[in-house]
């Protein structure tokens, strides 16, 4: 479904992602991992249309996005949530997902009706009316994928979701998104230092350090490869 | 047209700039370190400017002698204006601060209306119609005057800022609000006595002004938006850009006066405002935020 | 809208019909005037408070609007219904070039209002030098006569300016209403709240953005026209001040941002007290000039410090009145 094809960002002469290139096959789930700085946000933005790559190309089924702008790109069925979480603070949360909801949704019933549905997988619905700003940190995280989700995307981004969640909350979510997964197929490519969700969700790995892949592969294999031990000795990681 | 007009002209034109930069160097530092956009600036130059009259028909004191305690009374005022009113808004969103200010000035700018009328007030001095002369070329002496008291003042306030423990510690404000805060600097304090200091350049920006132009009410909001103008084109946060800045609108406002109508010479003032805000927004000498 | 504001707003309505026979001249022309700043408040407060950009050169639309119509009536006697139009167009451009402009090259917060600041000041100048419309000496319409109603000139007599301005005013409340309700209210919330946020859920953001300046624009050229067939005099140095423009936003700054009935609300408090402490002032003896604004002033302040999101939003909470 997406294919991202020897990419590269500089940024002041500072080389961020050097001819990174892999594949999320459609309906899979996808993780890209790699110590702080890797350059994993950075693909991230540049799927995400935040800015285009100095060379390279991001086909999404089939159809090159490397030069859309951020609203195109989730016209064209991409999601993604940011790192940090970003509610629009002064709407509710069922506003909120409705924001999402007017991508495809014609009327205000339509996209209230789809709204709660989304609300309702995402374990949010009892908090529908409350203004975004009083929800806590793991709700926030909920809210902004039940607002992605409601763009009906058919790729998810999911930008360190699990970070500051307790190891319940996680394993919370991680069952929401291999439902959608399951259910819906929904493809998800996510970005996360927390092993404990990468082993539970991710088909694939893709490790990425220092701006360049160093490997890729099924989740088992690539957290024994010698490489990759190597580029996590000496950090911290979450385990 | 004649070339020694023209070099009068010029001359005037930079002249009454250094004064226009002295009162854009004012709303630089207040700007520039304690980021209130201070619409009343205009305001509180023209009042200044009465203030200049009003010792000067009383008590015949000459605007540069009033400078100083008219420069002190507004240094106080401008502390406690800050430390009063507009420090609890540091927090608030940016238009709400702005809008303050903007209430401000419409009380200031109404004050003055009630308080002197709409007649144009002015002091009358001998040295005012004299000049120097260099062959055809004329030097007027209050401008030149005003000129010198403007530079020296603006000079003192570049030591300040750059030799000075206090004006170091406001700098530092003006870089990192937390990290100032977190090395135990009262930030608030200095937040005021950076107002302080830029309501007395302007005060003293007044003084001279009253030299060369009358005062009305209504010159405060003309004179806001010269300074954000000038500020503007200049460079934010830099003295050297706020003084080149003034100048340079000096300078252009007294070539449109001449070459096109007089009338018509603050619209160059709004023309150049508006391609800075378009193409250089960090101005000419300012730093790309 | 709960029962209870349904009956509150039956009861004002009532009112406002009935209060040219109600009240004497005067106190009509200060309702006029409450009207005309509630409707061109709630045409700014479409730019600012739904899109989120604060302009504080919205008397330039005024203006434009306002030369333009009567430019074309003094010129060539095209009555305001048709000249009313090419305002609109006129305002929607400049507003498009102004939007145009700060949304393309980032610029918004403070320095989007210098920009606005710039363009209203350049206009007025501009127009004093415009002899066409009169210069700086002004446009003056023959005044209208106060017995016979002229709707195809828009002449008439006190009470047909009334019901004019009501009209525009109830529209514009109807319309914001609809607005704020759909799809379009909701985009303009996000834009306003997260802009990033707002574009990676597919909103062209700067698309958006335009359609608030242009129809808020658009809006205002209304007021412009209504102003210059109202008062039949127009001066570059007064339609297009900056005093204007801060005028047009005191009623949503003190009533409330972004709500419906705040810009109205705001228009109406101010107006009466202002008027109130004048009358009051003048009994006493006082007549000063700039006594009003001043007053507008001071009321601007203590709203901004003590209630930022206007009277409207607590008075509302209290009396259960919802949005």
């Amino acid at each position: 479904m997406l294919s991202v094809d020897r990419i590269s960002k500089s940024f002041r002469g500072l080389k961020a992602v050097s001819q990174a290139s892999f594949d999320v096959p459609a309906g899979s789930i996808v993780a890209l991992i790699g110590p702080n700085g890797a350059g994993k946000t950075t693909c991230f933005n540049m799927i995400a249309g935040v800015f285009p790559p100095d060379s390279g190309r991001i086909l999404f089924q089939d159809s090159p996005i490397q030069h859309l702008r951020p609203d195109q790109v989730c016209v064209a069925g991409i999601g993604r949530t940011f790192q940090i979480v970003k509610p629009f603070a002064g709407l509710s949360v069922l506003d909120n997902v409705m924001v999402g909801g007017f991508l495809k949704e014609k009327t205000v019933s339509g996209a209230r009706k789809i709204s709660m549905e989304i609300l309702g997988k995402l374990h949010l619905e009892s908090k529908a009316d409350l203004p975004a700003s009083s929800l806590t940190l793991p709700d926030r995280k909920r809210l902004e994928v039940a607002r992605a989700l409601a763009t009906r995307p058919r790729l998810l981004l999911l930008d360190e979701v699990m970070a500051g969640l307790r190891p319940t909350e996680c394993d919370l979510i991680v069952q929401v998104f291999r439902e959608l997964n399951r259910s819906d197929g929904l493809t998800i490519l996510l970005i996360e230092h927390v092993m404990r969700a990468v082993m539970a969700l991710a088909q694939n790995v893709v490790v990425l350090h220092h701006g360049e892949i160093i490997a890729r592969g099924a989740p088992a294999a690539v957290v024994r490869d010698p490489a990759v031990l190597e580029c996590y000795l000496g950090e911290e990681t979450e385990v | 047209m004649p070339l020694d007009l023209v070099v009068n002209v010029t001359i005037a034109g930079v002249l009454t700039g250094m004064v226009y930069g002295l009162m854009a160097l004012g709303l630089s530092v207040i700007f520039g370190v304690v980021r209130v956009v201070n619409f009343a600036h205009g305001e509180m130059m023209t009042i200044a400017m009465y203030a200049a009259v009003a010792l000067f028909t009383l008590w015949g004191v000459d605007p540069f002698l009033a400078a100083i305690p008219v420069g002190a009374a507004f240094f106080a005022l401008g502390y406690l204006m800050q430390a009063g009113l507009i420090n609890p808004f540091i927090t608030r969103p940016e238009h709400s601060q702005f809008m303050l200010m903007v209430a401000v000035a419409l009380i200031m700018v109404n004050g003055m209306l009630m308080a002197f009328g709409p007649d144009a007030r002015n002091v009358q001095i001998g040295y005012q119609l004299e000049s120097w002369e260099l062959g055809k070329i004329l030097f007027d002496k209050p401008r030149v005057y005003a000129a010198a008291m403007a530079l020296a003042t603006s000079g003192l306030l570049f030591l300040f800022f750059k030799a000075t423990l206090v004006g170091k510690a406001i700098r530092a404000c003006a870089d990192n609000y937390l990290g100032a805060r977190v090395v135990g600097l009262n930030v608030k304090h200095l937040y005021a006595l950076t107002f302080g200091l830029g309501s007395a350049c302007v005060a003293i920006a007044g003084c001279m002004m009253i030299l060369l132009v009358d005062v009305t009410p209504n010159l405060g909001p003309s004179y806001t938006l010269l300074a954000f103008i000038i500020v503007i084109v200049g460079g934010l946060g830099s003295m050297t850009g706020a003084l080149l800045g003034g100048v340079l609108i000096g300078l252009s406002e007294a070539l449109a006066g001449l070459f096109i109508q007089p009338s018509a010479k603050s619209m160059f003032g709004f023309g150049l405002l508006i391609l800075v805000l378009l193409f250089r927004p960090q101005g000419l000498m300012g730093k790309k935020s | 809208m709960t029962p209870r504001s349904r009956i509150l707003l039956a009861l004002l309505g009532a009112f406002l019909l009935a209060l040219p026979w109600v009240v004497n001249p005067y106190l009509l022309s200060v309702a006029t005037l409450i009207l005309y700043l509630a409707y061109t408040g709630q045409a700014w407060n479409v730019m600012m408070g739904f899109a989120g950009q604060l302009s504080l050169g919205h008397s330039l639309y005024v203006g434009v609007g306002a030369y333009v119509s009567a430019a074309i009536f003094f010129h060539y006697g095209i009555g305001p219904w048709a000249g009313m139009w090419l305002s609109i167009a006129l305002c929607v451009a400049i507003g498009a070039a102004i939007g145009f402009l700060a949304f393309r090259f980032g610029i918004s917060g403070v320095y989007f209002a210098l920009l606005t600041i710039a363009f209203s000041e350049f206009f007025r100048i501009g127009f004093d030098h415009l002899q066409w419309t009169g210069g700086s000496g002004g446009l003056f319409l023959k005044v209208a006569q106060r017995d016979q109603i002229d709707l195809g000139n828009f002449r008439g007599p006190p009470a047909m300016y009334y019901y004019a301005i009501l009209s525009l005013t109830v529209s514009a409340l109807i319309f914001c209403s609809f607005l704020l309700k759909s799809k379009a209210g909701y985009y303009w919330l996000a834009i306003r709240e997260n802009e990033e946020a707002a574009q990676a859920l597919g909103i062209n953001t700067f698309r958006w953005k335009m359609l608030a300046v242009v129809i808020s624009s658009a809006m205002t050229a209304v007021a412009g026209v209504f102003f210059a067939f109202y008062y039949n005099n127009l001066f570059p140095e007064q339609i297009f001040h900056i005093s204007r423009s801060i005028e047009i936003i005191l009623g949503p700054i003190i009533g409330g941002v972004g709500t419906l009935f705040g810009p109205i609300l705001g228009a109406a408090v101010l107006t009466i007290l202002a008027d109130g402490i004048t009358e009051i002032l003048g009994a006493l003896g006082w007549e000063i000039p700039g006594i009003k604004q001043v007053f507008y002033g001071i009321v601007m302040l203590l709203v901004i410090m003590f209630l930022p999101h206007g009277i409207w939003p607590p008075l509302a909470r209290k009396f259960g009145l919802g949005k």
